[in-house]
């Protein structure tokens, strides 16, 4: 579904990625852990293109999205992004939040789109905030927004830049929960995250990130059983 | 004839009065016009010099726009409206209205520009990267996300550019035109009050009268617009 080749970016003349392969199948729930500075969210930056590659392709089912004649628009708006400051619009109600895109983008007529914000409301328990302003909600009902938001557009893949991070911990669970399903019922994810329970649960591969590359990647149980690398080690012995 | 009376002959005696309002209308004419003028310059030059356009097309504009802002921020107000009535519009018949309502413009253009330009980079980059990552375009984030968000944090600057450009115009007498502060003095002169306290009070309330009902309609549009932000 997504095939990155020998992606690179620096920022001046800090290298902050170096040379990543990497294949996301259709299905698959990748998350990507590593310190901070390890290039993880530069990477998921990537492979929507909010940051362009220095040198490297990305493929996005069948088209070359790092050619610059690629209509940008149009491949973002098969990819959810949720981040890290949820990024809500201040100046609108929940529900026009929701509605903007897939009615500016001609996805759906503002009737179907006003339908479709109302049914992920209901599914993330926050029906009764449709129109409320972000400045009203917790920081927990933010990120489920944001991410009901990104599901509107009836993305083919979700990326997630440290959905959690930004939280209070008693928020984190509601937030998580969100995603899990999201899982289980066969969303592809690319997840950026601290949280090593999470990755552990849901993951199908976890990816270790440190220097700008793929330290080590493995299946959860594995990865957080018998890691290989010492670095991973480290880290690990860390955060655990 | 103590202050009192000389105050109140102002209102009463029709050439007086009539002398101060024709001033009033001119002072009217040209902030209004060139507040209009200014923002729509102001507006224009911000989105220039914002685009992030890889179009060679664009350094052009974008150099004439650095140089506009530039050379008008650096020059005097009264130096340029000479420039503009002696120089660029002197042409016999051209109304000189016209000509001060277009170098208080561009001035105020000048000023208004910066102002758009602080309101824009203010928004966090992060609402930008939300609107990309959903598939809107880069005209549809800035029209729908950013720019309805920069409104709001640049009335209050606007406010006091459009305050600053009203007194401003009280310069115009020194291309030979008849506003307020020119009425006054007229009023003022020896065959007329012979007094200039009365009629430099006249003019004073009425400037302050404008600025004040200008601040309460700025302060209101404020209100309006920060409703969103109520919790």
């Amino acid at each position: 579904m997504i095939d990155v080749k020998d992606l690179s970016k620096s920022f001046g003349g800090h290298l902050v990625l170096d040379g990543i392969s990497e294949h996301i199948s259709l299905g698959e729930k990748v998350v990507v852990i590593g310190p901070s500075g390890s290039g993880k969210s530069t990477f998921l930056r990537c492979l929507d293109l909010l940051e362009v590659p220095t040198k490297g392709t990305i493929t996005f089912e069948g088209t070359v999205i790092t050619d610059p004649k690629v209509k940008i628009d149009k491949v973002r708006q098969q990819m959810g992004m949720v981040f890290q400051h949820f990024n809500l619009f201040p100046n609108m109600t929940i529900r026009k939040n929701i509605t903007l895109a897939p009615v500016q983008t001609k996805l759906m007529s503002q009737e179907e789109a006003d339908h479709v914000a109302q049914v992920l409301l209901q599914r993330v328990d926050l029906a009764d905030k449709a129109d409320s302003y972000p400045s009203q909600l917790s920081g927990g009902q933010k990120q489920r927004i944001a991410i009901v938001r990104a599901l509107a557009m009836r993305p083919k893949v979700m990326l997630f830049d440290e959905p959690t991070s930004a939280l209070d911990p008693e928020m984190v669970g509601e937030v998580l929960d969100v995603m899990k399903e999201l899982a289980q019922e066969g969303m592809t994810m690319v997840v950026v995250t601290h949280e090593m329970g999470f990755a552990r649960e849901v993951a199908s591969r976890v990816l270790f990130m440190d220097g700008g590359r793929i330290l080590e990647q493995e299946a959860p149980q594995t990865f957080f059983a018998r890691p290989q690398h010492p670095r991973t080690q480290l880290f690990l012995s860390k955060v655990l | 004839m103590t202050f009192i009376e000389k105050f109140t002959l102002i209102f009463t005696n029709a050439k007086y009065l009539d002398s101060m309002l024709t001033g009033l209308r001119m002072t009217l004419a040209i902030s209004v016009g060139a507040s209009v003028l200014g923002l729509v310059l102001g507006t224009i030059v911000a989105l220039v010099g914002l685009a992030k356009s890889k179009n060679p097309l664009m350094k052009l504009p974008k150099l004439v726009c650095a140089v506009y802002v530039t050379v008008v921020r650096g020059t005097p107000m009264a130096l340029q409206l000479f420039i503009m009535a002696f120089v660029v519009l002197a042409i016999r018949g051209f109304p000189l209205v016209v000509t001060a309502i277009i170098a208080f413009g561009v001035n105020s253009g000048a000023y208004v520009s910066e102002n758009i330009r602080a309101g824009i980079l203010s928004v966090d980059i992060g609402q930008t990267e939300a609107g990309r990552s959903l598939g809107l375009s880069a005209g549809a984030t800035m029209r729908y996300i950013v720019i309805p968000q920069a409104i709001k944090n640049v009335i209050p600057s606007i406010g006091n550019e459009l305050i600053a450009l009203i007194k401003e115009t009280s310069i115009v007498s020194m291309i030979g035109m008849y506003d307020l502060t020119a009425a006054a003095k007229n009023v003022g002169s020896g065959q007329n009050l012979a007094n200039y306290l009365a009629p430099m009070t006249v003019a004073a309330l009425f400037y302050l009268v404008i600025v004040y009902v200008l601040t309460f309609v700025i302060k209101q549009i404020e209100r309006r617009l920060r409703q969103s932000d109520r919790r």
